[in-house]
């Protein structure tokens, strides 16, 4: 082993021309592969906590909301939610689990801004939710993938009638001007038809409206208000106020267009009114990712033994943009990693079969002498793996000198789905699989390309490779 | 044919017997559709401890005996021994086995491994064969010594002269202490001096070893040497005669 490797070294120093083409090729091959991986892993921590941050791990619903419930929520509240969630924090699997619980309620419903000089209605998606709870959640960074946490102080748990909406919701309800939104154009002023009696009455009452409201809001708080409309679960339409403390552009349009946040006290209001207040869904966020699918399981075990028609689903499952954008980066990855495999293979085997060339009749020397044909392919393969394995290592630092810069630059960037920009990082340091797994791939490539020439020298027959010249 | 086949070697006495059998051996290279009879039915035996040339002109067939005999070929016909084995019956891996302890190989063209010094290249037959490494040591170093190389253990095959490239080659089929040594032409590529010299140490080193030299030449200076002398035409064995060099 000592000799063939020794034999191998020399061999590659022998032709230090042709192995530093080779090697070149297969450490270029290294840096792509492991500077994509970075990126994508940087994507998937990214994409992943973002994600935790807003929905959590896992979600409980009542069984069938999944599938069923998005047309009426209120249809599918969890009776007696607080249970549940005590039965889940005290449960010594998962309990230890949770960094934080909460419950939601989700709820559709028509938003409209009367406010006098504007009249506009929109129908809104929204959820209502505990503020101290989301603010915990917005910390959690397991994988340091976040652009770093700012306190939102637009909704409190002491203010019951606060609450945010999406930039495009504003923009359509007229309250760019009023939150003092940037880049977001006021309402155009509604034109009633020409001659038209009713609207020049519905222009009098409006003009009489806007003069009472500027009259109340002489001298009170000039936050925004929108009136939110719902059925309530017993099918009774029902009307509360939201104070809009801000708006928060939410990366896709349809959703900026239609997103309302609000306390979880206010939308049980809005959608149980003084019945029984349920919640539609009851997020956990857990420590570590790594613990959703034991937790998971432990769940739905608990919910069966207690006899609970009670689902959970993951982030995964909720949020499948995730998922979708995850098999992208792995296809291109795959891609990436099947061109530069192609490329290694050929300069390698174009490399051995040169070695083997030139060194035919020393082959017909060594197996006069008593090589076997195992060892004049191990020897060959030896020199290929050993050009791979250097090649591939000094790949893997090149890769890791180029992503600290790239992580030191503070580059950022807006990834499909956010509405802010982030670092831009190359997650390669810390990544053992990522860097084990691209570099064995390469050895592993180095290996069967030269497997084929190191055969070939192999099944010479020996006095005709003593008679090359 | 008919001649070649009743030639045989005398073999007398047990330090006599035969190291090198052939039986009715030929051996035909194919081109296509074209037949080229290299070796038309030779039968012989070898002596051991002895110093056996081969002699012949070019494409005579002397290389293509030397390559049967070293088990790096195979006849097309008849049947070949060495050492007591019958090599038809020998795979390919038993074959190199065979080599590896039985058989030391001299070539015209040195033939030595360019990255490894003269003393790896000494050594490397002993790492073949499994040899522990303070025996290969103590065995490579008297080897160096032997064929006067012992100040050029480390140089590479570049760094030396063509007569010591041919010493360290000698060396390395030495010293694992073979039974046959095979030579083809060992003393072609260098000047008559040197080879002279070449001569003379494997003249010794046969001698102190009691290893079957066996060589195909047409150096005059070698003939010379020679205990037995095989003389190939066409393929064909024309004449034995033993030498009265020792």
């Amino acid at each position: 082993m000592n000799l063939l490797l020794k034999i191998a070294f020399r061999n590659m120093l022998r032709n230090l021309r042709r192995s530093l083409m080779t090697g070149s090729a297969v450490a270029a091959g290294a840096v792509a592969l492991l500077l994509f991986g970075g990126f994508a892993a940087y994507i998937f921590a990214g994409l992943e906590t973002n994600n935790v941050q807003r929905i959590g791990h896992l979600t409980v619903f009542r069984a069938g909301y999944f599938l069923l419930g998005a047309g009426n929520p209120a249809a599918y509240g969890i009776d007696r939610y607080r249970d549940v969630i005590e039965l889940i924090e005290r449960d010594p699997v998962v309990g230890p689990m949770i960094n934080v619980i909460t419950p939601t309620q989700s709820l559709v419903g028509i938003a409209g801004n009367f406010s006098g000089s504007v009249e506009a209605s929109k129908t809104f998606l929204g959820t209502g939710l505990i503020p101290s709870n989301r603010e915990r959640m917005r910390q959690w960074d397991e994988f340091r993938a976040s652009a770093g946490y700012v306190p939102d102080r637009r909704m409190s748990d002491e203010d019951a009638s606060r609450g945010e909406i999406g930039v495009g919701l504003a923009r359509v309800l007229g309250l760019c001007g009023p939150l003092g939104l940037r880049g977001c154009p006021a309402l155009p002023a509604a034109r009633p038809p020409a001659g038209s009696a009713a609207g020049a009455a519905s222009r009098e009452l409006t003009d009489l409206a806007a003069r009472d409201l500027a009259a109340e809001a002489q001298g009170s708080d000039p936050t925004p208000q929108i009136d939110l409309l719902a059925a309530t679960a017993g099918g009774a339409p029902n009307v509360v106020q939201l104070v809009v403390g801000g708006a928060e552009p939410q990366g896709v349009k349809e959703l900026d267009d239609n997103f309302v946040a609000m306390p979880l006290a206010l939308a049980q209001q809005l959608v149980y009114g003084r019945s029984e207040h349920k919640a539609t869904g009851i997020v956990l966020q857990l420590h570590r990712s790594e613990d959703l699918r034991a937790a998971r399981a432990r769940l739905t075990t608990l919910f069966k033994q207690k006899h609970l028609d009670l689902e959970v689903r993951d982030f995964g499952e909720l949020s499948p943009f995730y998922g979708q954008v995850k098999n992208m980066f792995s296809a291109i990855f795959l891609f990436i990693a099947l061109v530069m495999g192609v490329i290694v293979l050929f300069a390698v085997v174009n490399t051995m079969t040169m070695n083997v060339m030139e060194r035919t009749n020393e082959v017909g020397t060594i197996r006069a002498l008593g090589v076997r044909r195992a060892g004049i392919r191990s020897q060959f393969t030896a020199e290929g793996v050993l050009i791979g394995a250097i090649g591939a290592t000094v790949g893997a630092v090149l890769a890791l000198a180029i992503a600290a810069l790239v992580n030191q630059a503070g580059l950022t960037w807006t990834p499909p789905g956010n509405a802010t920009a982030v670092p831009l990082r190359l997650d390669v340091a810390g990544r053992a699989a990522l860097v084990g797994g691209a570099w064995l791939g390469l050895a592993i490539v180095t290996t069967l390309a030269a497997l084929l020439p190191a055969n070939r020298a192999a099944r010479l027959p020996v006095v005709d490779a003593l008679r090359h010249v | 044919m008919a001649r070649a086949a009743v030639l045989v070697a005398a073999a007398t006495g047990a330090d006599r017997a035969a190291v090198v059998r052939l039986r009715q051996v030929a051996k035909t290279y194919r081109s296509g559709t074209l037949e080229v009879p290299a070796l038309r039915g030779i039968s012989l035996e070898i002596p051991s401890y002895r110093f056996s040339v081969v002699v012949g002109a070019s494409g005579s067939g002397k290389t293509t005996l030397l390559n049967l005999i070293g088990c790096i070929d195979s006849p097309s016909s008849g049947a070949v021994e060495v050492c007591g084995e019958e090599i038809a019956t020998l795979s390919d891996d038993a074959l190199s086995d065979f080599r590896a302890r039985n058989i030391g190989f001299i070539f015209q063209t040195f033939s030595l491994v360019p990255v490894l010094s003269a003393y790896e290249n000494i050594e490397y037959p002993l790492l073949l064969v499994g040899m522990p490494q303070a025996e290969r040591r103590r065995r490579t170093l008297a080897m160096l010594e032997a064929v006067g190389l012992g100040g050029q253990a480390h140089q590479r095959p570049n760094e030396l002269s063509g007569g010591q490239r041919q010493r360290v080659a000698i060396a390395r089929a030495l010293v694992k202490e073979p039974q046959v040594v095979l030579a083809d032409e060992p003393t072609a590529n260098l000047d008559s001096t040197t080879g002279a010299s070449i001569i003379e140490l494997m003249r010794r080193v046969q001698v102190q070893s009691r290893t079957t030299f066996i060589f195909a030449t047409h150096d005059p200076q070698l003939m010379s040497h020679a205990d037995e002398t095989f003389t190939i035409r066409d393929g064909e064995l024309v004449e034995h005669r033993k030498g009265d060099a020792r």
